[in-house]
């Protein structure tokens, strides 16, 4: 595998919130510890924080309520001026972009879904996905056309014309990411956008969401507090707490060695062949798989035991675009179950 | 705080803990001292109880000569001040006579009693249609009953030529007043020295009574209809702008934060994303514009408003209560149906209307031609049939002379009643309080507000409540200011007798408390000058008229706040203690009244600056109480003396809500709300 470029990257990114934080980090240092933040009065959101989102990846910020994420992932696209650090995108470091550079960025190249959605009340479906176009200048018409392929890319098609409080919770979400795609963004922000549904609701948008990425293969910053979307969702993960970043690595390694006995606490519960892709598990093909059962790279092994069940004695492992990349052994599927 | 997760069905032992213990004593004490310098100061310091004459400062000299400067001689370069006051007044006159021709006066050439009339107005029959048109649109069959029901009762009681003159103000005033109450708004919203500028004078603007108002009004644009629609501009437009701020803030910042994502400038933010998303409360703002609109255009009949609150005025001075009272329920009709008219288009407005796919004129407008089809039918029909035109004089209803002798019967039955009800008041309660008030060292008061201040809030609320007090026995009006406060107080204090009671009564009757909603929701509506007429008809005029229709107008948010303090109580709390036992009573004194007090206690704050806002508009009816100043500098167009009278009533205000505010803000500290 080639070592993908990094599309984004944080580099001792430092959020104190309060009075004259930047001099309060000048003067200690840029590294003041958590009890000189709080006798200065601060509020360390997001502190010293070093991360690579790298093109293409689903990268996860994973924490709980508080720990900064939302802070973070706005530091990340400047809505949040940061107190130090440098942020790059593409390799422009965006906290020396002017006001209009960054109009420039964040129309073309950044899409944003929020967790409360966030779409405007008095415009209609349609309106709101083509938004972010009609703020760029575009024309009607080809706003239009823009914005019902990607309702109907959302599976929202006949809903155009309705307003944001006639959908419920999920189609007003569907929206929200249809709005963010519409500029055909180089980096997709999405915060919590799945956290403010009911739990089946939430489970159908992950399935759709994934189906959306193996379309779009678009580089990605996902936040969430809730562990098992991150490794559902996630090709790496972040977990942060009180704002540092913890640990960063994929979902297997987060489980098979977290870090911190922080981090052991949420992956105690998780089993393991919910977490283990059937990349990590594959051995080389070896010709013979075009004609047996498939599964994706990016499946689990729990999602791939199922189709053992008639006896097959292995599967054949494809990449995002169909292709037969490797193998899948029984034995080995049977083992890693086993061990729970 | 620290404390907010505390218990709450422990708030006596919370509050023994909670509470300083030296808070008391330091009460008790600052009443002692004040009390003894009260009792045997006199005669060491008499300039404490008398402020000496030789230190009066003359502020309203000042400022009167000040603004004959302005008139006569201040000048910007190229044109003067009395240019600049001129040209506004020229430029308000041209949508104020458009409307004023197309309601009442129709197009006229030439002027006074040798005009000639070019086009006659619109007819009586046009205006209830569109009215009734437009209520359809918002809000359906009932509203456009109801709003042509009113607009009807208008035409038959003969008070049509009024209430349209005085509706044609409203329709130049209001919409200006949302415009630039908005623009304020969003300059105060986007900039932050704007906001730092804005939001004091909003403050202030707030607490000066409306009379004060007209002065500088009349004296720099004069006596008529513009003046009145100026004054009503600068008495609308402040709310819009406080409201407009808050609904800004109030978009949720994750809007905000889209704008900013998909890349808008700073003026597409403004107008593409906030104010929409504001839009619902925004139009909130927009129905209290329009109220305050009739109410202030009522009372600019002072200065030449003419219209309803000119046949009032008219009314109260002759003391006709049967012309005063027929135009007083002229006030109210109008007021249900704009009141109810502005409920219905806030609510449409802010719902947002899905495309019309039909073709065609008729489908896509439908109100709108039906709308241009009744104008042309009715216009047509009036050159055939007057009737149409003008309503027929024949078929008007006069209530006047039945009212009069309403009264009369009611005097000549109850005349000794409502005179002995009257003048035990007077002796018993209202006459003492007075004195008592009127002895007081103004040094001693000053002082005792400024300590009272600084125990409640602080350094900085004490050294405000230390410096008013100062400002009014500086300018020389501590007396009247006594007099305002004695008036207030009493009013205030009998409307929260009677309104607190009946607020803990509908609080938990759901019935009656939407009876209840309903009626001070309509009170409220109601302009202030609409109060007048029956205290004068009962009890003639003075001190105990005014004290009635200051309660009758101050009881409104007393029972609101109460209701709605007792009704926010978490329901789980008084199931928990009905699980402990208690009786009912307890219930509501131990656990209800105890948690909605600081509720009552904003209610009470409330209940003062109405009676305060009212208590400048009782000088009608003979208070002499700086409201009363201010009248009579309106009479004259002094407009120094009318200021400063002004400044001091805002300066009451400003004392009572301060000091109230913080008491109601530590007693949410100790139930541990906040
Ligand atoms: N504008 C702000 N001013 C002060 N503190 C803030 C502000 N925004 C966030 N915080 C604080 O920063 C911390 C991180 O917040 P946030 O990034 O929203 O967390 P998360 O999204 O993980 O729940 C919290 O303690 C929050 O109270
Ligand atoms: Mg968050």
């Amino acid at each position: 595998m080639t070592i993908p470029e990094a599309k984004l990257v944080c580099r001792n990114v430092w959020k104190l919130f309060g009075a004259e934080a930047e001099e309060f980090l000048v003067s200690h240092d840029g590294h003041p510890d958590t009890d000189a933040i709080a006798a200065a009065g601060l509020v360390g959101a997001v502190r010293q924080v070093d991360l690579d989102v790298h093109e293409g990846e689903i990268f996860v910020i994973m924490g709980l309520s508080g720990s900064g994420k939302s802070t973070l992932v706005r530091l990340m696209s400047r809505l949040i001026e940061p107190t130090g650090g440098d942020v790059l995108f593409k390799g422009e470091n965006l906290l020396k972009a002017s006001q209009s550079r960054m109009i420039e960025i964040r129309r073309h190249q950044m899409g944003m879904v929020f967790q409360h959605f966030a779409l405007l009340p008095h415009l209609t479906v349609l309106d709101n996905v083509a938004f972010p176009l009609d703020i760029q200048g575009m024309d009607r018409a080809a706003r239009e056309a823009r914005a019902r392929e990607m309702i109907e890319l959302v599976g929202l098609a006949g809903k155009e014309s309705a307003f944001p409080r006639q959908l419920s919770g999920g189609q007003q979400q569907r929206v929200g990411i249809a709005r963010s795609l519409a500029v055909e963004p180089e980096i997709w922000f999405l915060d919590e956008p799945f956290s403010a549904l009911d739990p089946l609701i939430r489970r159908e948008m992950q399935d759709e969401f994934m189906r959306l990425q193996t379309k779009l293969h678009k580089t990605i910053v996902f936040i969430t507090h809730d562990f098992d979307e991150a490794i559902r969702l996630a090709d790496r993960i972040a977990i942060m707490k009180d704002g540092e970043i913890v640990q960063a690595g994929t979902p297997e390694e987060i489980v098979l060695t977290p870090a911190t006995s922080y981090v052991a606490e949420f992956t105690r519960n998780v089993a393991r062949a919910k977490v283990i892709r059937t990349r990590s598990l594959m051995k080389d093909a070896q010709g013979d798989e075009e004609n047996g059962a498939r599964i994706s790279a990016r499946a689990n092994i729990a999602e791939a035991a199922p189709l053992f069940l008639d006896g097959a004695p292995h599967l054949g492992v494809t990449d995002d675009d169909g292709r037969v990349i490797g193998r899948l052994d029984r034995e080995a599927v049977v083992s890693l179950m086993l061990q729970g | 705080m620290a404390m907010s997760g505390a218990p709450l069905l422990e708030p006596e032992t919370a509050q023994v803990s909670r509470r300083p213990s030296r808070l008391p004593v330091a009460w008790l004490v600052a009443i002692a001292v004040f009390v003894t310098f009260w009792l045997y100061g006199k005669p060491l310091f008499p300039a404490a109880f008398d402020y000496p004459k030789a230190y009066v400062i003359k502020l309203a000299k000042w400022i009167s000569s000040a603004m004959k400067w302005l008139i006569n001689e201040a000048s910007f370069g190229l044109f003067s001040f009395t240019d600049l006051t001129r040209f506004i007044s020229a430029v308000l006159d041209v949508p104020y006579t458009l409307a004023a021709s197309l309601l009442s006066t129709g197009f006229l050439e030439g002027s006074g009693s040798s005009a000639i009339q070019l086009l006659p107005p619109l007819p009586w029959i046009a205006v209830i249609g569109l009215v009734m048109l437009l209520g359809h649109w918002l809000g359906g069959m009932r509203l456009s009953l109801l709003a042509g029901g009113c607009f009807l009762f208008l035409a038959v009681f003969g008070q049509w030529t009024s209430a349209m003159i005085t509706l044609a103000s409203i329709l130049v005033a209001a919409p200006l007043g949302v415009v630039f109450g908005l623009l304020f708004g969003v300059a105060a919203w986007r900039w932050h020295w704007v906001e730092r500028m804005v939001m004091p004078l909003l403050d202030l603007m707030q607490t000066i009574p409306v009379f004060a108002y007209l002065v500088p009004v009349l004296f720099l644009f004069g006596f008529g209809p513009t003046a009145a629609v100026i004054a009503t501009l600068i008495f609308a437009t402040p709310p819009m702008t406080r409201i407009s701020i808050l609904s800004l803030r109030a978009v949720p910042s994750e809007i905000t934060d889209l704008g900013h994502m998909v890349g808008c400038t700073e003026r597409q933010m403004t107008w593409r994303v906030m104010v929409p998303a504001a839009r619902e409360s925004l139009m909130v703002g927009m129905n209290q514009v329009i109220m305050l609109s009739l109410n202030m255009v009522i009372i600019a009949s002072m200065i030449g408003a003419g219209g309803l609150g000119f046949d009032v005025l008219a009314a109260l001075r002759r003391l006709d209560f049967g012309a005063g009272l027929e135009a007083g329920f002229a006030i109210v009709a109008l007021a249900i149906a704009m009141d109810r008219l502005s409920q219905a288009a806030a609510e449409k407005l802010s719902a947002p209307s899905p495309d019309t796919q039909a073709s065609g004129l008729v489908a896509r407008h439908p109100y709108l031609v039906a709308a241009l089809a009744l104008l042309i039918a009715t216009t047509a029909l009036g050159y055939v049939i007057p009737g149409i035109r003008t309503y027929p004089e024949a078929l008007q209803l006069s209530t006047g002379t039945f009212w009069s002798e309403v009264v009369a019967w009611i005097n000549i039955n109850y005349f000794d009643t409502l005179e002995a009800i009257k003048n035990a008041m007077l002796i018993n309660v209202l006459i003492p309080f007075k004195r008592f008030l009127g002895d007081l060292p103004w040094l001693g008061v000053t002082v005792f507000l400024g300590f009272a201040g600084y125990r409640l809030g602080g350094w900085r609320l004490g050294l405000l409540t230390l410096c008013l007090p100062l400002f009014i026995a500086a300018t020389g009006q501590w007396e009247k200011a006594m007099i305002t406060v004695y008036l207030c107080g009493i009013s205030a204090l009998f409307a929260s007798l009677i309104g607190i009671p009946v607020g803990i009564i509908a609080a938990t009757r759901d019935r009656l408390w939407s009876w209840v909603q309903l009626a001070i929701d309509t009170l409220q509506t109601l302009p202030s000058f609409v109060y007048l007429m029956p205290a004068v008809m009962l009890f003639r005029v003075g001190d105990f008229t005014a004290m009635i229709a200051v309660v009758a107008f101050a009881i409104a948010p007393a029972i609101r706040y109460t209701a709605l303090g007792i009704r926010k109580v978490d329901p789980k709390l008084i199931e928990a203690s009905r699980a402990m036992g208690c009786t009912e009573w307890q219930i509501l004194t131990r656990v209800r009244l105890k948690l909605a007090l600081p509720e009552i206690l904003l209610g009470l704050n409330q209940t003062i600056m109405f009676a305060l806002s009212m208590l400048v508009i009782t000088a009608l009816v003979g208070t002499r109480d700086l409201g009363q100043e201010v009248y009579i500098a309106l009479t004259k167009a002094d407009t120094g003396r009318g200021l400063v009278a002004g400044l001091s009533i805002a300066a009451i205000a400003i004392i009572a809500d301060r000091l109230i505010s913080a008491g109601a803000s530590r007693a949410r500290h100790r139930l541990g709300l906040e």
